[in-house]
């Protein structure tokens, strides 16, 4: 369970990890003794180059995979120690996703495909029905609500994307490279809403980007090079 | 109930491939099915033979007539309760196809001997008053729809070479579900009277009802020690083993029956496993989404295999309803295979292997998707 948050403390704390990949008998450095700590209702732009260690970040704040040292504590619990049917757990309850491929189910429409997240809870059909309109209404696309993702155009899919990350209202949202696939119009779109959810509804935003375009809308950029923390900025 | 769309999403996502597996294995229940029946019309007797019954026949074989007058001897047999015989009339009607079983009987004999015959005490009466008089069963009856006081004229190659014309008086039932209700018999005697001189007073085959079947062994040796190193010897055995014994003159029916579903339920269980370890395949991306999302390893275990059992299930399920209805419209051969039908428990047993089916074909994709580390399976979206 997640620990009460002293007033301004971290919401994510990263200490001290290390995450490295064995191919063959080569040991291959992702992150090295990284440091890194994400205040509540921030939106966080994680920068690099590919190979940097961005993603693999990403994926150890989120629970999708483990440091091989050092700790990783989101909302005052250490998830590095959780078994896999905890992070599943945690990750239902906690985190948001979006991805830069939108990942949409292609057999289901797009209320079904925010649905998703909601079956993990008990809420009952009317109130899964309720929260799924909210969230569609929230990226407006409650007019295409029972359209399938191959009818929706790439804006629209990630729009769809992103009331799947927040219809369950996740403690943290975490978005690996969301503009990555669009144009520049639609991209400015989906970076208007990421800004609206940060700044209207208090969401904290970790966003993987290749695009200054895009991490000049954070309020903080942190440049990632060989796995290690190389620059900060500050809005 | 709540993940039913995303589990039946999936199982439509590649309609023709669903589609053509799902009638691969519609096709390989049909099959089942009415294997099951034929098997049923060939060994189902043993199952309806009466515990407490005894077939008498001739030692060499069953061809061969056994006197009339062993009758008396049989009944006086210690543990013998009562004696009825029968002989093999193998007559056609019209037309060579139209053929069933006749026999000719001791009405006062035969029906207590056999219960499972329901003949309605006017017609019995109606019978035992009429020399020509015969009884069908319902089957045959409704097969060419004969009706009470029809003349009913039978051509047997065996017993002269010509019609016997023959009065219905009785229409019997079944007592049981899956009692042969295809047979005719009528009166011995005016089957004896108008035969050769040279065939009279010979009889087919006895059927003993004895006092207590748990001593029926005992009494199948005394029958048979009663006539050792006469003319005609006997071989005496239960009703059960002498239509097993009968049914075996093809050869091991459930073996070949088995053999046969063995190899068609092998090549659908390579062709179902194969298209659902696919559509895993391509999905993988997918599974570590909702792996991402929150589902747990023991759920995606339990999605993939809910669409293979589905699969099965559905498949299997249309094969069973399709062979039942197939087998429900009885002897598709005109009377060689008067037992003809798909049994409750075969039916079960279809279900029973289309779960497994579907159990089977699922687990190792199952397996593959429970595994799936989340970080792996969403770079290969």
């Amino acid at each position: 369970m997640s620990q009460p948050q002293p007033i301004g403390s971290p919401l994510v704390h990263i200490a001290g990890v290390e995450k490295y990949f064995q191919r063959g008998a080569e040991k291959i450095h992702v992150l090295a003794e990284l440091n890194l700590a994400v205040a509540p209702g921030e939106f966080l732009a994680l920068m690099g180059p590919s190979g940097s260690g961005k993603s693999t970040l990403l994926n150890l704040i989120g629970g999708l995979d483990r440091p091989t040292k050092g700790t990783v504590t989101v909302a005052g619990e250490r998830i590095d120690q959780l078994s896999d049917r905890q992070l599943a757990d945690w990750r239902a309850r906690h985190i948001g996703f979006v991805f830069q491929l939108y990942n949409l189910m292609p057999v289901l429409n797009a209320e079904r495909n925010v649905e998703l997240p909601l079956l993990l809870t008990h809420l009952n059909a009317a109130q899964r029905a309720q929260h799924v309109a909210a969230a569609l209404a929230l990226v407006g696309l409650s007019h295409r609500a029972k359209h399938f993702p191959r009818t929706l155009s790439g804006g629209e899919q990630q729009r769809v994307g992103i009331a799947r990350g927040i219809v369950t209202d996740p403690t943290l949202l975490l978005c690996d490279e969301p503009t990555g696939d669009l144009d520049r119009k639609a991209g400015d779109e989906i970076l208007d809403l990421l800004c609206a959810l940060n700044r209207e509804h208090g969401k904290t935003i970790v966003m993987v980007t290749h695009d200054p375009h895009a991490s000049a809308r954070a309020s903080r950029t942190v440049h990632l090079f060989k796995g290690q923390i190389t620059n900060e900025a500050v809005k | 109930m709540k993940f039913a769309h995303l589990i039946w999403g999936n199982l439509t996502r590649k309609k023709l491939r669903t589609t053509l597996t799902l009638l691969s294995i519609l096709v390989a229940f049909v099959l089942y099915g009415i294997l099951c029946a034929v098997k049923q019309a060939l060994i189902g007797g043993v199952e309806l033979a009466g515990a407490d019954r005894l077939v008498v026949r001739h030692k060499v074989s069953i061809i061969q007539l056994l006197p009339e007058s062993y009758q008396a001897r049989m009944e006086k047999i210690p543990g013998v309760a009562a004696v009825a015989h029968q002989t093999w009339f193998g007559g056609v009607y019209q037309d060579p196809k139209n053929f069933f079983m006749q026999s000719p009987v001791v009405p006062e004999d035969f029906m207590p001997m056999f219960p499972e015959f329901l003949l309605p005490p006017d017609q019995l009466k109606a019978w035992q008053q009429t020399r020509t008089g015969a009884i069908v069963g319902r089957n045959t009856a409704d097969r060419f729809k004969w009706k009470l006081g029809d003349k009913i004229p039978i051509m047997s190659p065996i017993w002269g070479q010509r019609n016997w014309e023959f009065d219905l008086v009785g229409i019997y039932d079944g007592a049981k579900k899956g009692t042969d209700t295809t047979p005719m018999f009528f009166r011995f005697d005016f089957f004896n009277e108008s035969r050769s001189e040279r065939a009279r007073g010979y009889v087919g085959w006895y059927a003993i009802r004895v006092k207590d079947p748990a001593a029926a062994a005992e009494v199948a040796k005394r029958v048979d020690a009663e006539f050792e190193n006469s003319p005609a010897e006997t071989r005496t055995e239960p009703e059960g083993a002498f239509v097993q014994g009968f049914a075996n003159q093809m050869g091991n029916i459930a073996l070949i029956v088995a053999s046969i579903l063995a190899a068609v339920f092998f090549t659908i269980l390579l062709v179902t496993g194969s298209t659902m370890s696919q559509a895993v395949r391509e999905r993988i991306g997918e599974l570590g989404v909702l792996k991402a999302i929150g589902f747990t390893n023991g759920q995606l275990l339990g999605f993939v295999l809910a669409e293979s059992c589905l699969l099965a299930l559905l498949g299997g399920g249309l094969g069973l309803g399709l062979a039942w209805l197939f087998a429900a419209r009885g002897d598709p051969t005109g009377g060689m295979l008067p037992l003809f039908h798909l049994s409750t428990g075969d039916l079960v047993t279809g279900v029973a292997i289309a779960l497994a089916l579907g159990l089977l074909t699922g687990i190792f994709p199952a397996l593959t998707a429970m595994r799936l580390r989340v970080a792996d399976a969403l770079r290969r979206m």
